[in-house]
């Protein structure tokens, strides 16, 4: 099938490639762009693993296509820490209160907890839940992760 | 879990879009958010030739008061309507709607237009825009019209659009001073579907009386529904002697076709929309008769 040419920006660092439309933006970043950070659970929008920050938004990398988001600005897990590799306090504070265990939906974790303290950075633990409620975890369990986020807030 | 190949259009106007859409017909299918069509895509229960992207299309994202009516444009996401306000003091039911749509990092990409076009039957927004007698603008290549909310939704995931229409924007009525607002619904866990839910708008006379009425209904059918039965039985009566419970009772009677799925039987799926009724009818109300003082 036609590929398109498709530019974007992922964590600053510009990204070019051509792709078939229907490559999601996740395939895109774990294919093209070899960052392998961004994970795939259900490929539906249901689990939130491949939760990445569009322009700034959290979405769901899997509903959206490459060609899509062509000219946007993508974060990624692998673009939050410190460029001397000094985890994020989101990232902290997953560790310090044990927010993951297999941490195959930690990225996803990471970045809707990002997203939300930026837009609420002081949030109540029902927030918390409400706002963690498109991400699922199969293993750790939530309490750790709810604790991180109250965390990462007082860290802020 | 990966949608089979289509051929990708991203038109910058709506003239362009409806252009597109005139001339692939039914081989095209609007893409706006993506949240509801691209799942359906990749699990492969629906496929297009063509998929035309509107979620560029600025003149689709807006949201402005035109007279008596909220205009919004149909590629809004639920993340600005949900936090705009002029929503907030002039169709409040919109913003109680918002936080039930799946969850935020949906509603960053998902649209108003997107929602009411997919027309699913548990849709907050298709169910809002029925009990707010809301119209929708449909624009093709031969012009634009409007579809009043009551007749658009016509089957499961199926409009009154033509083929060659694009729902552009939803107006919804300001329904003034002496309203209530309320929406409840029931699903096992946040952002789920749900099992049933029911949004109710509501506005009295200067006799306490029901001035009018719009109960919209969700998980009831299989499209989103209106309580006619409900509403119609409320319409010039003192809001003192409304029960709840029989204002509930009443918006599930002549509902024919409740699904019955793993979540429910058809029965259960009756008494959970008459509890949400009942719960929203009480919200509205309590609303509709203390807002005075506030606006006074």
């Amino acid at each position: 099938m036609h590929e398109l040419p498709v530019e974007l920006s992922v964590n600053g660092r510009t990204q070019q490639g051509f792709v078939e439309p229907r490559v999601t933006l996740a395939d895109f970043l774990r294919e093209k762009c070899g960052l392998t950070g961004t994970h795939l659970g259900c490929e539906h929008g249901a689990c939130g693993a491949c939760t990445v920050l569009l322009d700034g938004q959290a979405v769901r990398s899997c509903l959206i296509f490459a060609v899509q988001a062509a000219g946007q600005e993508v974060t990624t897990v692998e673009g939050i820490a410190g460029d001397d590799g000094e985890l994020s306090t989101v990232q902290a504070a997953m560790r310090e209160c044990h927010g993951l265990q297999c941490g195959f939906c930690t990225p996803g974790f990471v970045m809707s907890i990002t997203a939300l303290l930026r837009d609420n950075p002081k949030p109540t633990d029902e927030e918390i839940r409400e706002g963690l409620s498109g991400n699922f975890c199969r293993c750790t369990g939530y309490q750790g992760i709810v604790n991180a986020v109250h965390r990462a807030a007082e860290m802020t | 879990m990966k949608a089979a190949s289509f051929a990708y259009h991203r038109p910058d106007t709506v003239a362009e879009a409806v252009q597109m859409l005139g001339e692939f017909g039914e081989d095209a299918k609007i893409l706006a958010g993506g949240q509801s069509l691209v799942p359906m895509l990749a699990m492969r229960l629906t496929y297009f030739e063509n998929l035309i992207d509107i979620s560029r299309v600025q003149e689709l994202q807006n949201i402005e008061l035109r007279d008596d009516e909220v205009w919004i444009g149909a590629g809004t996401s639920h993340a600005l309507v949900g936090m705009d306000d002029e929503v907030a003091e002039s169709v409040p039911l919109l913003t109680l709607s918002t936080p039930y749509i799946g969850h935020f990092q949906i509603r960053t990409r998902g649209t108003l237009g997107g929602a009411i076009a997919h027309a699913d039957p548990a849709a907050e927004y298709a169910a809002a825009a029925l009990a707010l007698d809301a119209t929708m603008e449909a624009t093709s290549s031969r012009g634009r019209r409007r579809i009043p909310a009551a007749e658009f939704f016509t089957g499961l995931w199926e409009t009154s659009l033509a083929s060659d229409e694009i729902l552009t924007a939803v107006r919804f009525p300001v329904w003034g001073p002496r309203s209530g607002f309320a929406i409840e619904e029931f699903a096992r866990r946040h952002g789920d579907f749900a099992i049933a839910g029911a949004a109710v708008a509501l506005k009295l006379d200067d006799a306490e009386r029901v001035d009018r009425c719009g109960i919209g209904l969700l998980g009831l059918g299989s499209t989103p529904l209106r309580g006619s039965v409900a509403e119609q039985a409320v319409i010039g009566q003192p809001i003192a002697g409304l029960s709840a419970d029989e204002v509930g009772r009443l918006a599930m009677s002549g509902l024919t076709g409740i699904p019955a799925d793993l979540q429910g039987s058809s029965e259960y799926r009756a008494r959970v929309g008459a509890a949400m009724v009942a719960r929203a009818w009480t919200c509205a109300v309590r609303e509709a008769t203390t807002t005075e003082a506030i606006h006074a």
